[in-house]
């Protein structure tokens, strides 16, 4: 059987404690499912350390063990939990380095989800560090991703914010960008859309349309790879941006610098701008696939 | 140690600190400083005490302080023209221009950055703790150490069992809030709750010797009253009736403290006017 994320993930994290004196923080670590089956059955002197319920102070203390070389990884449960814990991350760790010359490595593993869990839990919430100097921002959904992450996070000494999605965690596949120079339009996904991307495109190409996929693992820093630029240049429509977060973020701050290189047409897609309430009909969820094709036929409609 | 030696020793310290924030005091006023500027002047024997006791126990620890830092700096023997021109925004001042005086740092002391949010140094002091298991020193204000994460990171410090001391120095006021206004409650006492050992005590270098037992050996915290003389950036005073302990010990101390007196000002004097003409 092949290695999926979850299982890279567990792998990788004990690796961590075991061979390289690292730490992983988190609340509630071994609780039913070790986190969706991420964390391995570790204890406290393996370097797998509860914390308390305190979420804005555990920032802190996690930050705090940047400071030490043991390179923590913090697991955050629910990417909405980041309005809490990121706090003093974002104002210390990050700047460490910069301000005192002082590196704070921290692997900040924040997990999404969707599903009729309110308002604060549910997606992803990367945006909420993309602002800041001195950060990364990755979204592996594959288990070579996983480890172009943790690899990255260990020879360098940035805070790194992983925006992971639960949906990827049975994953084993890796997902390959697909470009051409005659397309109708680009598809640039982020995080668990990038599923939905890989579907909604088998749909419209059985239907005519020609639809190329750029898949975005590194959100900050945010490079447009030459033939994602040449695809979109020789598209006839451009492209759109999709994200698991909501659109007044990072999905809008991405479409525009690939609109200025490009000088094409972007839009983007991600959570509604309102708050999901647990109903179904309340939720506030991803663009899927049908949502997808239906903008892409939209776009191709108005542009034709 | 010597009572006497220790006073004296702590005399000295605090001489250090209390004529480098009388010049920063000069240079606000004459523009020479462009910053906001945060003096410790009235608390040094806080940092002055705790740090000769440190050297005494022959610890280096890690500190974590934030505004009105200098004393905590000078104390634990941060190189002061560094700091000079850290506060003139020189690239050769301890945090390279960058961290001003409210952010200052030096890897030689291993004293850490303050980001500007109160008391998440808390928190991060606690981190750095638990990871490295070495002595450890955060220091805070009164009004800093109310804020929520203060508390759940001291909460967390009890449970871990770890070699940290929290030092409120407590002059009573956020800007001129008095603690009365702001809670009814000390922080000794909300230590002592979280299973710590708490103290409530005044900035006289004995009275900190007393509770110096413990230190290190379980997280402890000290709520020292004290008192401040100048308001941020020296934009007012507390007032001429503000109790000064530096000039208590002084008297207390004798001819050896006013001869430590007069060399300290004169040094510092000297050092400060060396590092203006550099401009």
């Amino acid at each position: 059987m092949e290695t999926t994320v979850r299982e890279t993930i567990k792998n990788t994290t004990k690796k961590h404690l075991k061979e390289n004196n690292g730490l992983l923080f988190g609340q509630c670590l071994s609780a039913v499912g070790w986190v969706g089956g991420t964390v391995p059955e570790l204890t406290e002197k393996d370097g797998l350390v509860e914390l308390s319920m305190a979420d804005v102070a555990n920032g802190g203390i996690v930050a705090g063990a940047g400071l030490s070389k043991r390179r923590p990884i913090y697991v955050i449960r629910y990417q909405g939990f980041n309005w809490f814990n990121a706090s003093i991350i974002l104002n210390y760790a990050c700047k460490s380095k910069e301000i005192w010359d002082v590196p704070c490595p921290i692997f900040i593993r924040g997990i999404a989800m969707e599903g009729s869990i309110g308002p604060v839990a549910g997606s992803s919430q990367h945006s909420i560090y993309f602002k800041m100097p001195g950060i990364k921002i990755i979204s592996p959904m594959t288990p070579k991703e996983y480890l172009i992450a943790y690899n990255d996070f260990m020879k360098n000494d940035d805070v790194m914010y992983v925006s992971e999605h639960r949906g990827s965690y049975g994953n084993s596949e890796e997902l390959n960008d697909s470009i051409a120079d005659d397309l109708d339009l680009v598809l640039f996904p982020i995080s668990i859309t990038r599923f939905e991307a890989q579907k909604a495109k088998k749909q419209l190409e059985k239907e005519g349309y020609k639809i190329g996929i750029a898949n975005i693992l590194w959100i900050k820093p945010f490079h447009i790879k030459k033939e994602w630029e040449k695809a979109v240049i020789k598209s006839k429509f451009g492209g759109i941006v999709l994200d698991d977060d909501f659109t007044q973020g990072v999905a809008s701050n991405l479409a525009y610098e690939l609109m200025k290189k490009t000088k094409k047409n972007f839009e983007v897609m991600g959570l509604k701008n309102k708050s999901a309430g647990f109903s179904k009909d309340t939720d506030n969820l991803p663009p899927s696939y049908k949502d997808i094709i239906s903008k892409c036929k939209e776009i191709i409609k108005k542009k034709k | 140690m010597n009572e006497k030696f220790f006073r004296l020793k702590t005399f000295e310290k605090a001489s250090y600190c209390r004529y480098f924030e009388e010049e920063v005091i000069k240079n606000l006023k004459n523009k020479n400083i462009k910053i906001p500027t945060y003096v410790s002047a009235g608390q040094e024997f806080i940092a002055a005490s705790i740090a000769t006791i440190c050297e005494d126990l022959k610890i280096k620890p890690w500190i974590f302080g934030q505004h009105r830092c200098h004393s905590i700096y000078i104390s634990f023997g941060g190189d002061k023209i560094k700091l000079i021109d850290e506060l003139l925004g020189r690239k050769t001042g301890c945090t390279r221009g960058m961290g001003g005086s409210a952010s200052i740092a030096s890897k030689e002391i291993k004293m850490f950055g303050h980001d500007g949010l109160m008391g998440s140094n808390g928190p991060i002091g606690v981190g750095a703790c638990f990871a490295t298991n070495h002595p450890t020193i955060v220091f805070m204000g009164d009004a800093a150490a109310e804020e929520d994460y203060v508390l759940g990171g001291l909460g967390w410090a009890s449970t871990k069992n770890i070699p940290l001391i929290t030092v409120v120095e407590d002059n009573n006021l956020s800007i001129l809030t008095e603690k009365k206004v702001r809670r009814n409650w000390e922080m000794s006492d909300v230590a002592k709750s979280f299973k710590m050992e708490g103290y409530n005590l005044n900035d006289d270098p004995i009275d900190l010797l007393k509770h110096s037992e413990t230190f290190f050996k379980k997280p402890c915290l000290l709520n020292v009253n004290t008192n401040r003389i100048y308001w941020h950036a020296g934009s007012g005073m507390d007032g001429d009736k503000t109790f000064d302990r530096y000039q208590e010990q002084k008297k207390k101390l004798g001819e050896e403290a006013i001869e430590i007196d007069k060399r300290v000002k004169n040094e510092i004097e000297i050092l400060w006017k060396q590092q203006l003409e550099k401009q």
